[in-house]
């Protein structure tokens, strides 16, 4: 319970980053936080104590494992996020280099 | 390109070197690394229905081999036109292997993603019919598209100065 | 279950520093110690193929932000200039709809099942008939790649066109 409210606190985080912060790259930064929170909610949900990971190594033995769907889905979750976060910085360089600034208000200003 | 954004280049073409690279420290220890971090891998991504890993690691470790590499001794632009074309290929090169495995199924008379090769012994490096070319297919391609976008955000500053 | 309760900690820590520091090279950095704090939580919680993938791909976030910074900018020129009139219409709104949100999110998180007691309906079905089905031993790659490939597809032609958008973006040679 603690540990998944941590989780949600991490998506504020997130959320106060991009909807507070005037800096371009830190807007960014709360992106990833909101991706790495999701993730980890993901991450604690499927989580069965005193369990293995989801891995045979042994057909005889009992298949005592954690739930590997949510798992399935984190892993193509995280390389999605790694893709959409270069699309966002490469923006970001390109945004620099017109307006010499990463102030969105300035930017706005600017109207090139 | 002017002359003020020359100050704020990325690290390994700052102004005077742009073939140097960084010092003979990471010079020596990348040349003596960088070999075990692409074995490595490659054992990610063919143990990839054995072990923890698969495609999607196994890829990114390998990136990281030649991440590190173009980050110590720095990049020529003619090296740089180079690798980009070629993590260009490669990275369709994988999304093909990959749709051509989905596609099997489909060429034999079932459905996609029908597991059409001979299952094998279980916990052997030769079983689980199509998933271990599934694995290479998408190591690959997730390797190479990110070599790509970082060769992008390194050194298509010289490619476009042309 | 102790040190999952500190890593959190750190990571609030850490992801809060992110966003308040000035130079923004620090916060790169910062930003790099939640996702690490991530990939540990997820080798405690029994996620190794989670843990590898999640470390690399830490290491090339950090890696891309640091390439970012150091073309552009490495100072946040707008922390510390005092509170704007522009920037309190933002605050207020986001003290409005975090609460909400975060009240929202509890209330749901009280209907989910307790830490550690998953309902394992589905993954019962794969962990049973995953090794006769697909003859792969990992479980994860077994679910991946064959009972739900298509999110996998999915996943491929997603991260193809982020590489086309990263590369139509950068090469763009029109006016600057």
């Amino acid at each position: 319970m603690i540990l998944f409210i941590g989780c949600i606190l991490l998506i504020v985080i997130g959320l106060y980053a991009i909807v507070t912060k005037r800096n371009l790259i830190k807007i960014a930064i709360g992106f990833c936080m909101i991706e790495y929170g999701i993730n980890l909610l993901f991450a604690f949900i499927g989580f069965k104590k005193n369990s293995l990971a989801p891995i045979i190594t042994n057909i005889n033995t009992p298949k005592n494992f954690v739930d590997p769907i949510p798992q399935a889905l984190v892993l193509t979750a995280i390389v999605i996020g790694l893709g959409t976060t270069a699309v966002m910085v490469s923006m970001i360089i390109r945004i620099y280099e017109k307006y010499k600034t990463l102030d969105i208000n300035e930017i706005r200003k600017l109207k090139g | 390109m002017n002359n003020e954004s020359d100050n704020n280049k990325f690290s390994t073409s700052s102004k005077n070197s742009e073939t140097k690279g960084m010092t003979i420290i990471v010079k020596t220890i990348t040349r003596i690394i960088a070999g075990f971090i692409f074995l490595y891998g490659w054992y990610i991504v063919f143990h990839g229905h054995l072990t923890p890993g698969g495609g999607f690691a196994g890829g990114v470790i390998l990136c990281a081999s030649f991440v590190l590499l173009i980050l110590s001794f720095g990049a020529t632009e003619i090296r740089e036109r180079t690798s980009s074309i070629f993590s260009s290929i490669f990275e369709s090169l994988g999304g093909l292997l990959f749709l051509l495995v989905i596609l099997l199924g489909f060429f034999t008379g079932a459905f996609f993603f029908t597991n059409v090769l001979p299952k094998g012994t279980p916990l052997k490096i030769l079983s689980a019919g199509v998933i271990p070319i599934a694995n290479i297919a998408i190591g690959i391609k997730v390797g190479a598209g990110l070599l790509s976008i970082f060769i992008a955000f390194a050194a298509l500053h010289y490619i476009m100065k042309e | 279950m102790i040190e999952l309760f500190i890593l959190v900690t750190a990571m609030l820590a850490a992801a809060i520093v992110a966003i308040e520091i000035k130079d923004l090279l620090a916060s790169a950095v910062a930003m790099g110690i939640v996702g690490f704090s991530v990939a540990i939580m997820f080798i405690l919680v029994q996620a190794p193929d989670l843990a590898i993938v999640q470390i690399v791909v830490e290491i090339l976030t950090v890696v891309f932000f640091a390439a970012a910074i150091l073309r552009t900018t490495h100072t946040d020129d707008t922390i510390g200039k005092g509170i704007q009139s522009e920037s309190i219409f933002p605050v207020v709104t986001f003290f409005i709809f975090g609460t909400l949100f975060l009240v929202l999110a509890i209330y749901a998180i009280k209907d989910l099942p307790q830490f550690g007691e998953p309902i394992m309906k589905v993954s019962n079905f794969y962990i049973e008939n995953g090794l006769p089905h697909t003859g792969a031993a990992n479980l994860v790659a077994a679910i991946i790649l064959d009972y739900r490939g298509y999110d996998t597809f999915g996943e491929a032609v997603v991260l193809f066109t982020s590489v086309l958008g990263v590369l139509t973006i950068m090469r763009m040679k029109g006016k600057l």
